[in-house]
């Protein structure tokens, strides 16, 4: 397929992928796998377990890490862009009318109300997610260590995590600490998708 | 803000797409960061109102912290130049990687780095947790059994994040909403 009919095809996958799925990141990964493994197959299914653990490996969001990796195996930069674009644009026009009408209705006393105790709820979210991420490591002080470590680090000393990320990246690389782990603790979803992938 | 141009949203979204690992809430306690403490662009209360409208709406959670503080802090423009900065080095260190580096995704030091930074990632996530616990996201008594409930039925059920909030929503009319 040339150029020219790819990258419209990119785009409303991407878009499509985009759209729907509401919550982010890991919650898209179904939808890619579905729509760029079995509907196009533009990736076979270990190239697309590649992307997966790419995608988890660098900065930045999941979904738009795979995005580019797989705009980019299908049209190069021109596929990156428009996968990217693809999977940007829902949620920048969604939360863009929001956002302009949300100042407009924050004060409103239903609205304020309802917000009232959906602060605490989301405090709630956030810890139950970091409960269920504490539990997917490797079970051992080490990883328990490194856990508080992080966490007294950005929370009590308040140091950003732009500066506490790169550093544990380097010390990991250059130095072979916790090093008994045989099996990297991959998320539920890659397991799943490589589950999915074997039937 | 408008006024200070959107050379330093350029530079926050930037720094917060080239340093967000682990995807979903991990990206949360640095948007916080800069967000709330660095630039003042959010109180800690709108910051918690920004997590759940971009729980219900489609999309990654960077992007939507990006589009809504940008617009917030420089209008339209200002969301452009957030988004684009948040998936700019996303872009530039996927592409090289697809070029350069997928042959060493199982070298030692990759591997290295990965197992460090993946306990980090639940501690960043906890980090954002706690900076949430505050006078501002709880208002008063009634605060702390929505918390408790939110937690409970976030761990113990399959209920998802956007029925939390909802149900959430629902205890705040009937709490703090005006009669009639």
């Amino acid at each position: 397929m040339t150029a020219p009919e790819l990258l419209p095809r990119l785009f409303v996958s991407f878009f499509k992928i985009g759209l729907f799925t509401i919550g982010g990141g890991y919650a898209m990964l179904p939808l890619i796998e579905r729509e760029v493994v079995g509907k196009r197959r533009w990736l076979t299914g270990p190239e697309y377990l590649d992307a997966l653990a790419l995608a988890q490996s660098l900065p930045g969001p999941v979904a738009v890490n795979s995005a580019v990796f797989v705009g980019y195996k299908t049209a190069r930069i021109p596929g990156a862009v428009a996968a990217v674009l693809g999977t940007t644009l829902p949620s920048f026009v969604v939360m863009l009318l929001i956002a302009a009408f949300f100042v407009n209705v924050k004060d409103n006393p239903h609205v304020a109300g309802a917000f009232n105790a959906i602060r605490p709820a989301v405090a709630a979210l956030i810890a139950g997610s970091a409960w269920s991420l504490a539990k997917k490591t490797e079970k051992r002080p080490f990883s328990m260590v490194l856990i508080i470590a992080t966490t007294a680090a950005v929370w009590s000393l308040k140091i950003s995590p732009a500066w506490v990320v790169p550093a544990l990246a380097v010390i990991g690389a250059i130095m072979p600490i916790g090093n008994a782990g045989r099996r990297d603790p991959g998320t539920e979803a890659f397991d799943q998708v490589e589950k999915d992938l074997e039937r | 803000m408008k006024d200070s141009g959107h050379l330093p949203l350029w530079w926050s979204f930037l720094k917060i797409g080239a340093c967000g690992f682990g995807g979903g809430y991990a990206i949360l306690p640095l948007i916080g960061h800069e967000v709330v403490d660095v630039r003042n662009w959010a109180s800690l209360a709108e910051f918690s109102d920004m997590v759940a409208l971009s729980q219900i709406t489609p999309g990654p959670v960077a992007i939507n912290g990006a589009t809504y503080v940008g617009f917030t802090a420089g209008g339209f423009l200002g969301s452009v130049v957030a988004t684009v900065a948040v998936c700019l080095p996303p872009f530039v260190f996927v592409t090289l990687a697809c070029r350069f580096l997928l042959a060493f995704k199982d070298h030692p030091r990759v591997l290295g780095a990965l197992r460090l930074l993946r306990p980090a990632a639940a501690g960043l996530v906890l980090a954002a947790a706690l900076s949430l616990l505050n006078r501002e996201n709880f208002i008063g008594w009634e605060s702390v059994p929505v918390f408790l409930a939110a937690l409970a039925l976030t761990l113990w059920t399959k209920l998802d994040p956007i029925t939390i909030i909802v149900l959430a929503g629902v205890a705040g009319l009937m709490l703090y909403a005006p009669a009639g």
